[in-house]
């Protein structure tokens, strides 16, 4: 049991190390180390240009989509070496937010599904950020059984015409193509009439509107689709076969391994060794302390989980399914924190200013946040349901509407 | 990185739990239990046999001199099957005491005996309530005798050997505490049985009149070297509570999948999946940091403080949480004492208390992780 790397591995650590200090762009170090749980802030620089230009230049030196195979952008990597090229490109990796969907969903699924000619054609320039894709699968009443999906795809000759909603889509107003999931029969069962496309996200048609969120930011976007035509060539997989191209889509969003996930845990231990309470310093305070312990063993917990994956990866194997737990433990840690750190702030808890007897208002804005991160990318409860069913063994859910034909289907509870 | 136990290392996992599957089935466990025996006192002789009492001890002392990874795994093992016997008192404590602190001569006179399966061992440190805590010892030493009274001590009626904590300064600071080597079956030491959560495992009354006793160790280096041990004991302990709470998922998921309810099987109503889902995490989570603390503990880093508070944490909650929650999923029969879920939810729960409480580490992990911090 050793945290060394292999000879190999650190060969490869030394080579990207190398790489990084010589093109990484260090006039930003500093914003972007500062820049916690997941929100990036840069007073000069917009992050989809400083992001675009750190991209084109990790694709120039070969360190793009680096698990990707060459001839389409990519470097061939080995998992480990993928995380060992995350690791070194530190907090650099920030920057790579607006490709993040592209490289993880979208283009592991146009390389299993696409045509040659599409492969050669869009996965380089996805590599290379010149061209951003997003991801359509949510609807407003398709999220957790996104395969409820309505929105509708209708041959018309070669071509397809696509109307309906998608929403929660992440850098839509950035994007240049979308993976879209769409319905092409409603007459069968939900999972079966469902068809995958991509599509130009320019094309007459698509609007993209921002989504106020309930922290009052605005992240995602809705996007709808008035009569919009793709062509059947950018059909992925075969009609009908949607929800099964969609598993491949997904399952490689679950194989991104070392998912920097935020927890608290550092800000709220800085927090509590500087609060000074009535009788002391907050982390004097045994209530405090007991539950600052608690959450920092989850949090070690988490990481020394992530080591056991990243171990197996460096034996080649296939990862167990330990850490299917990070973000079910982190999202409701995150909000249990951030519920705690404005307990021990009293009534000024309940200001949201960025004076620093708020501390910038972090926890009051991780609280605010905090929901999301229970939510997206799958609930707590699917979350759980995917542990008890695929690593307890424990079956699934009666599904009332498995062989109801999709268009059979109640539309409202009441 | 190679985060992971190595091949050999499984290997004898696979062997430990086959062993104890033969040797400590639910139905041996139940005989003390049922207090028809202190111990199991064959499990223990094969314990011996298989070398598994002396795994981390070296081979000048007669053990395997394998070393501490092999241990954790081993733990694992002993508890998943709750086995019935001094395990952790001898092998987690006195050894490692013996080990850390010990003359040769001292060394020489118990860790064969130890490996061996002759002499069991314990580790004297609670007077009543209260947790680790140079100010709760008040036990005397003077002229090499002791006096005073300590309880619970684990194992402490069927112990041979006992390090005890006693006072040899004025005070209750850490340099007025030394350790002690007793030889219980010498004289001197009223020796009474007392009624526990966990009947597998029994807990005694100690008292010592003008009892023979060796020092340990340097006089007024008693705590230091109790820390140490205590930390080492609390990552192997924790290795039983991720071994325990396995186990009592296991249970639990066999009964969701076996027990029919309103028609169908009850593991398929998600206010249990999600029960057991929750159960998962708990133990991955204490699996992942006992790794780590198994790994502190190995090559003796500098880490170990913090690896063994996180890991005792981690793994004590995992325990308690996995053993409550599988007398839940059973239901009514859960609560019965024909099922075997309460010896692992008494097992759980006094493993809490053991090396001091839940409290009492968590105490531990921030005054270490502020240590690091501000190093």
């Amino acid at each position: 049991m050793n945290f060394d790397d292999t000879p190999q591995e650190a060969a490869f650590r030394e080579t990207a190390r190398k790489w990084v200090e010589a093109n990484a762009p260090k006039e930003l170090h500093a914003e972007l180390s500062k820049s916690s749980l997941g929100r990036i802030r840069l007073a000069k620089h917009d992050i989809v240009d400083v992001g675009k230009a750190w991209q084109m230049k990790k694709f120039e030196g070969n360190w793009s989509c680096l698990h990707w195979p060459k001839e389409y952008g990519g470097r061939g990597a080995t998992p480990i070496e993928r995380v060992i090229w995350q690791q070194e490109e530190g907090v650099y990796g920030k920057l790579t937010q607006p490709f993040q969907i592209g490289e993880g969903m979208c283009g592991p699924t146009v390389m299993a599904f696409g045509s040659e000619d599409a492969k050669r054609r869009y996965l380089p320039k996805l590599a290379s950020g010149e061209e951003i894709w997003c991801q359509l699968f949510s609807e407003p009443s398709a999220g957790s059984d996104v395969a409820g999906l309505r929105t509708r795809a209708e041959k018309k000759g070669d071509n397809w015409v696509v109307n309906g909603q998608k929403i929660w889509t992440s850098g839509a107003h950035y994007s240049d193509y979308g993976l879209l999931i769409a319905r092409t029969d409603p007459n069968v069962p939900k999972h079966k009439g469902l068809t995958m496309f991509f599509l130009d996200m320019k094309s007459p048609g698509v609007e993209v509107r921002p989504i106020k969120q309930a922290n009052g930011m605005q992240e995602f976007n809705e996007v709808y689709f008035t009569d919009v035509v793709i062509p059947d060539s950018q059909r992925l997989g075969a009609v009908g076969e949607g929800w099964s191209v969609s598993l491949t889509t997904l399952m490689n969003e679950r194989m991104s391994i070392g998912a920097r996930l935020a927890t608290g845990v550092p800000e709220m231990f800085e927090f509590c060794s500087n609060l000074m309470l009535e009788d002391g310093l907050a982390i004097d305070d045994p209530a405090v302390r007991s539950k600052l312990a608690s959450w920092a063993a989850k949090s070690s917990g988490l990481k020394y989980t992530s080591y056991r994956t990243i171990s197996a990866l460096s034996k080649g194997e296939r990862p167990g399914p330990e850490n299917s737990i990070g973000k079910l433990v982190s999202g409701m840690m995150l909000q249990d924190i951030a519920t705690y750190a404005m307990d021990l702030q009293g009534a000024a808890g309940v200001l949201t200013g960025t004076d620093d007897e708020t501390v910038q208002g972090q926890f009051q804005q991780m609280l605010l946040s905090s929901p999301s991160m229970r939510i997206a990318g799958g609930t707590d409860e699917i979350l759980r349901n995917i542990i008890a069913e695929r690593v307890l063994g424990l079956p699934g859910d009666i599904r009332v509407d498995k062989d109801v034909p999709c268009n059979k289907i109640p539309t409202k509870g009441r | 990185m190679n985060f992971d136990f190595s091949d050999d290392q499984k290997q004898l996992r696979d062997q430990a739990r086959k062993f104890l599957a033969e040797k400590c089935s639910p139905k041996a466990v139940r005989v003390v239990l049922d207090g028809k025996a202190p111990y199991d006192k064959e499990l223990w002789k094969g314990l011996a046999e298989m070398g598994f009492l002396g795994v981390a001890i070296p081979e000048e002392f007669g053990g395997a001199g394998a070393g501490h990874l092999e241990l954790c795994v081993i733990a694992e093992e002993m508890g998943r099957a709750n086995a019935p016997v001094p395990f952790s008192s001898t092998v987690y404590l006195a050894a490692e005491a013996l080990l850390i602190a010990g003359s040769d001569a001292q060394k020489k006179k118990w860790l064969p005996a130890i490996a061996a399966g002759e002499a069991i061992g314990t580790l004297a440190l609670f007077e009543g309530k209260g947790n680790p805590s140079p100010k709760n010892v008040k036990l005397t030493a003077a002229n090499g005798v002791l006096n005073g009274v300590k309880k619970p001590v684990a194992d402490g009626a069927i112990a041979d050997l006992a390090v005890v904590a006693a006072r040899t300064g004025s005070g209750g600071r850490e340099n007025d505490i030394s350790l002690f080597l007793v030889d219980l079956k010498a004289g001197g030491v009223e020796v009474k049985s007392l009624t526990n959560l966990d009947p597998t495992r029994g807990q005694a009354e100690l008292t010592f009149k003008d009892c023979k006793a060796e020092l340990l160790g340097a006089a007024g280096e008693g705590w230091s070297i109790l820390t140490q041990v205590l930390d080492r004991a609390a990552v192997l302990c924790a290795f039983e509570q991720v071994g325990g709470s396995d186990r009592a998922l296991e249970m639990g998921r066999d009964y969701a999948l076996d027990r029919i309810a309103f028609g169908r099987q009850i593991g398929s109503f998600q206010a249990v999946k999600h029960m057991l889902a929750d159960m998962y995490v708990s133990a991955t989570l204490a699996r992942s940091n006992s790794y780590y603390g198994a790994w502190a503990l190995s090559t003796n880093a500098a880490e170990l403080p913090e690896a063994a508070a996180a890991a005792r944490i981690s793994a004590t909650q995992a325990f308690q949480h996995c053993a409550k929650n599988n007398i839940q999923v059973h239901g009514g029969m859960g609560f019965t004492w024909e099922f075997d879920c309460h010896m692992y939810y008494r097992r759980a729960n006094a493993m809490a208390l053991g090396l001091g409480s839940l409290s009492y580490w968590e105490d531990q992990l921030i005054d270490r992780m502020r240590k690091k911090n501000a190093a």
